[in-house]
């Protein structure tokens, strides 16, 4: 059974702007896939989709073998938790540690704090990040900042990571770093979606393509 | 369940810590909850003073019956037996007009005014206590007393009571009235506050949702806020009003001394404050929980 599959999906924005039309297509567990396409193609909208940050206009989102698009408020936090989100803008917190920032999806999903602190120390060693954990993400360079976010999608073992340009604005050898990070996780059996512009990575990780031109799946 | 319960601890700490973090403002806000809440605690603490010693000063009620000029003994007899038959009535006491002038000469500087008097102008009576204060039975023996033959007038010395009872009244009302402008300010006060730190944290939810955090997760320390600025307003109001009683208690302990009396504000019953800090947490936590679902609606999926 497909981890994600997308049934004709549309997204209007008020504004009037189309980012997805009648899309669809779906995502075997274990599997790594690109999304790509110009900029405002629609790939920040389609993993929003899944992480029930939007809803759609119209059609089905199943996220595994739930129906994302009529699910309950209440419902989602779960479903979120299955989930591991690198956005862009970070979102990371400059008013605590390194460390605290791994903590928290932790201690939101309430693991008892012995087992949390592992798990954090653990999820910072595997992005190389474990000396840094006491620092204010501040200090951090972008690349390392990224890593952060990744350690952060990755704490609570989740099933699938979703990650929305985890390249930009890095250079050609922090990105290629970060990718391997996310080649690896897929090793390891997690699905991973990735939106990026940048066609070399593409080229480079040969993983199945995903293109959106204006909305659709060319 | 300890997840939960280590989660509501944490919220606590959390909650304490960041009033800490901000003191003046925290004070600033504590404050002023805190003298809004004096108003009708206070006010609605005097009141009670007030009850307790109205009971104390007005005693039996009771009735003067006055005759008219030319009743004779036998009249008297004949009235003194229809009124001791009366139900409603405990007692009854005859005061002739002569013992009613001794009396009166007795009280200081009338002994010159009654001298110059040809004849004593007061009349026979009576003094009827009554077993009752309900107002009813006072207005049916005060209606059956001034029907007897030569019966000239009757008085009902409980008119001043139910006076006073009439007043009492009026300003239990309007403490209420009071109450509830207040309550709805300490509400929109604890809006407030809440929607500022909502702003300030708007980071930290924004991740915490994203994350899989509930609602109740992120509601909880901003409910926690709420209550605790309720309590603490509590406090603050409680310490004003016992402050205002021991001032004016000092002031009291004089004027009693001059009028001979007892006179003291106790202080509020435990069973009071209990209430007042109960209705504090709880308005407090109301005007919490209705920002956080205003606020937090931004948060959901759009």
């Amino acid at each position: 059974m497909a981890i994600v599959s997308f049934q004709q999906v549309s997204k209007r924005y008020a504004a009037g702007l189309e980012a997805l039309r009648s899309i669809s297509f779906s995502v075997d567990p274990g599997e790594m896939v690109f999304i790509t396409g110009h900029s405002g193609a629609g790939k920040t909208t389609l993993l929003k989709l899944i992480a029930a940050i939007e809803r759609p206009s119209q059609g089905t989102v199943l996220v595994g073998g739930q129906n994302v698009s009529a699910m309950r408020a209440t419902a989602i936090p779960h479903l979120r938790r299955k989930l591991g989100l690198v956005f862009q803008g970070q979102k990371l917190l400059y008013d605590r540690s390194v460390f605290d920032n791994v903590m928290l999806p932790l201690i939101v999903t309430g693991q008892p704090y012995r087992e949390a602190t592992r798990r954090a120390r653990a999820a910072l060693d595997k992005v190389g990040l474990l000396d840094r954990e006491k620092a204010n993400p501040v200090t951090l360079s972008g690349g390392e900042q990224q890593r952060l976010c990744i350690a952060r999608a990755v704490v609570n073992r989740p099933a699938m990571l979703l990650a929305d340009e985890p390249t930009a604005s890095l250079d050609a050898a922090y990105a290629s770093e970060i990718m391997d990070m996310f080649s690896a996780f897929n090793q390891v059996g997690v699905t991973v979606l990735l939106a990026t512009h940048d066609l070399r990575m593409v080229e480079k990780w040969g993983a199945r393509t995903l293109t959106l031109d204006h909305g659709k799946v060319k | 369940m300890r997840a939960w319960l280590q989660h509501h601890r944490i919220s606590l700490v959390k909650t304490v810590a960041r009033l800490l973090a901000s003191p003046f403002s925290t004070l600033l806000n504590v404050l002023a909850i805190g003298v809004a809440l004096a108003l009708p605690v206070g006010a609605f603490f005097l009141l009670g003073n007030l009850e307790t010693m109205s009971q104390q000063v007005s005693v039996e009620p009771q009735l003067s019956v006055f005759l008219s000029a030319n009743a004779a003994k036998s009249d008297i007899a004949d009235i003194a037996s229809r009124i001791k038959g009366s139900t409603g009535v405990l007692s009854a006491r005859f005061v002739s007009r002569d013992d009613a002038i001794a009396e009166l000469k007795r009280v200081a500087g009338m002994e010159d005014v009654i001298a110059t008097l040809r004849r004593n102008p007061l009349p026979d009576a009576f003094v009827v206590t009554l077993s009752t204060r309900d107002s009813a039975v006072v207005d049916r023996l005060e209606r059956e007393f001034k029907s007897l033959p030569k019966v000239a007038h009757v008085q009902g010395d409980s008119l001043w009571a139910r006076r006073l009872d009439a007043l009492l009244h009026l300003g239990r009302t309007a403490i209420v009235l009071l109450s509830i402008v207040i309550c709805v300010a300490l509400v929109a006060v604890t809006f407030n506050t809440i929607r500022l730190q909502i702003l300030t944290q708007q980071e930290e939810i924004e991740v915490c949702c994203l994350v899989g955090a509930t609602r109740a997760y992120i509601q909880r320390p901003f409910l926690y806020l709420g209550s605790l600025l309720g309590v603490l307003g509590g406090c603050v109001a409680l310490a004003i009003v016992l402050a205002t009683a021991r001032i004016l208690n000092s002031d009291l302990a004089q004027l009693a001394t001059l009028y001979g009396a007892d006179l003291q504000l106790r202080l509020p019953e435990v069973s009071h404050i209990v209430f007042v800090f109960g209705a504090c947490t709880s308005l407090g936590w109301l005007g919490a929980y209705w920002s956080v679902s205003r606020h937090l609606l931004v948060f959901e999926r759009r």
